[in-house]
């Protein structure tokens, strides 16, 4: 196989995109959003549960799509927990640079996102594929969307 | 000429080479099929969403413009006089190539969108809340859209026929549907997705004895085998040059001279006027009526050429050439395990619309990308079709005139890669 086939389905993205983690509806939600990609339709709905402190006390999505989007809405469920919409929101920022920009490394991220980084890097394949950076971003549109009040997101 | 209006030919085998139709040679006159994509020679295999070009079509387009090129309708000297009579000759021709009554009934538009949304907006404009207009499940947004903005403005009823498990129309569903209410008839005559060729001729013959006109959408369908829009009795007609081994941004819609007469412009501006005064201004007849501006002048000129390339070959001989295609490509994908054909109508153009067991049609169009096959994945503008048969996508071969069985197996090979790196 390509090295670049390797590096964008990695074996951690194949199996979380056969058997996403926290693929539910839990009944505690307080924010919700959809998200849609109109170039491939495919969509996912993110959940999230804050408490009082606003800090994010459970993350989990609904949806259907590619292997690279569904394998990062379930990495994303899973590192949310304990952020706030501002942790949230600057977690996505790096992680979308480490999408789309060749040269970023772990260091130039903020020191608290790294571990969550570190994790998320088996996605920084789909740089040498801009057509699929929109898969990988899908559910962190809508989990932005969700925090801000909800409604729907689209990739364009 | 068959029920359906599209003159296909039964199959003969996967290479249907022939004295009449060789495609070693017919390739020879696409240059782009020359192209590497990732190392690996380009396997073209997406010509429904547009085909690729000749140098016919080329060089008669790159010598208007290094030879002969001005506006048309307008001078008085011999560039503009020149070129205005080659652009209404290819108006002559597209009457031919469909076998129109008059070239009075050969309207250039942009592509098929604008045709349908001059249809629905100049035709559309007699409707009155509570009119019905028939359209079909397996419809291109291009022909659902321009009727749900007709719905909102004028509070007319769309009604859907639904399609068979098989994506073959459902003629029984549709007759039922004709009432006294409904005021137009708009289907798809070969659908982009599964390729299912609709009973064209009897659907407008049950439709006019209901009294109701037609529109069909012949984007698929031009490209794949003989049109006749008289032998159908279409009123409207439309297809586009670029699906056609044309340029973009020229299409073409077909309407009968006694439809047309009476239909109110569709844009205002230059070129489709007869005199304009503030007080008063009065319109140019069909076809200029619906042509405000400055034409694709050298866009049309370009479809004439393709036309004429076409031709050339005989639209018989390509439908003979795709049927062979059509029948290796659904037998050779059906070898693949976990591969299921979508659209498996009898009468059947050359797309083959598939999905792979547990494989999201976006990691198919990646994964085959790298081996030089270009092939459509998404849901194709026809999202309502997609929802019928509970997919979010299929992945999509669109076959044309310059493809050969050989493409088909490197699609196949291509599609075991796919398998390889999903486990």
């Amino acid at each position: 196989m390509e090295d670049v086939l390797r590096d964008l389905y990695q074996e951690v993205i194949l199996d979380h995109g056969k058997h996403p983690r926290n693929h539910r509806h839990p009944a505690a939600a307080n924010h919700e959003a959809r998200g849609y990609n109109p170039l491939c339709g495919d969509q996912v709905t993110v959940y999230l549960q804050t408490d009082d402190a606003g800090r994010i006390a459970d993350c989990a999505f609904e949806g259907r799509g590619c292997a690279i989007s569904i394998a990062s809405a379930s990495l994303m469920t899973e590192l949310l927990t304990g952020k706030t919409e501002a942790e949230a929101g600057r977690l996505f920022e790096d992680f979308h640079r480490l999408c789309t920009e060749a040269d970023f490394t772990l260091a130039q991220a903020a020191a608290e996102d790294r571990d969550a980084l570190e994790r998320l890097q088996v996605l920084s394949g789909v740089r040498a594929f801009p057509a699929r950076v929109k898969c990988a971003t899908l559910a962190w549109h809508a989990m932005t969307a969700a925090l801000k009040g909800g409604g729907e997101t689209t990739t364009e | 000429m068959t029920t359906h209006g599209l003159a296909t030919t039964a199959p003969l085998s996967g290479d249907n080479s022939t004295l009449a139709f060789d495609v070693a040679r017919v390739r020879r006159d696409f240059p782009i099929l020359n192209q590497h994509v990732h190392g690996k020679p380009l396997v073209y295999l997406d010509s429904g969403a547009s085909a690729q070009k000749p140098t016919a079509v080329l060089e008669a387009m790159d010598d208007v413009y290094r030879t002969g090129y001005a506006n048309v309708h307008r001078g008085a000297y011999y560039f503009s006089q020149h070129l205005t009579d080659r652009y209404e000759g290819v108006r002559t021709k597209v009457a031919r190539f469909l076998n129109a009554g008059s070239d009075q009934e050969i309207v250039f538009t942009r592509n098929v969108t604008e045709a349908i949304n001059l249809v629905a907006q100049s035709f559309g404009e007699r409707l009155r809340q509570g009119d019905e207009v028939i359209i079909s499940e397996m419809e291109h947004h291009a022909n659902i859209v321009p009727w749900q903005l007709l719905r909102d403005r004028r509070g007319i009823t769309l009604k859907v026929v639904p399609i068979a498990e098989d994506g073959s129309f459902r003629l029984d569903a549709y007759e039922s549907m004709l009432s006294p209410r409904t005021k137009l008839v708009a289907l798809t005559h070969v659908s982009n997705v599964l390729g299912t060729v609709t009973p064209m001729k009897e659907i407008i013959r049950l439709a006019h004895k209901a009294g109701v006109p037609v529109l069909v959408d012949g984007a698929q369908a031009v490209v794949h085998g003989k049109v006749d829009v008289r032998d159908l009795d279409a009123d409207f007609y439309a297809f586009t040059g670029h699906k056609l081994y044309g340029p973009t941004a020229i299409g073409v819609l077909y309407g009968k001279a006694e439809l047309l007469k009476d239909m109110p412009p569709f844009m205002g501006g230059g070129d489709m006027i007869r005199s304009v005064s503030f007080a008063k201004t009065t319109y140019a007849d069909p076809p200029h009526r619906f042509e405000a501006g400055t034409p694709p002048i050298v866009e049309a000129i370009g479809l004439g050429a393709a036309i004429d390339y076409v031709n050339a070959i005989g639209m018989d001989a390509i439908a003979a050439h795709e049927a062979g295609l059509l029948a290796y490509a659904t037998e050779r994908l059906r070898q693949v395990e976990g591969l299921t054909i979508v659209g498996t109508a009898k009468e059947k153009a050359s797309i083959v619309s598939f999905v792979l067991d547990g494989i999201h049609p976006h990691d198919i169009g990646t994964i085959v990308d790298r081996e030089g096959v270009a092939i459509r994945v998404g849901h194709h503008c026809a999202q309502p079709l997609m929802e019928r048969f509970g997919l979010p996508a299929t992945a999509r071969a669109s076959l044309g005139l310059y493809n050969t069985p050989q493409e088909i197996d490197v699609l196949a090979q291509a599609l075991e890669k796919v398998k390889d790196i999903f486990g």
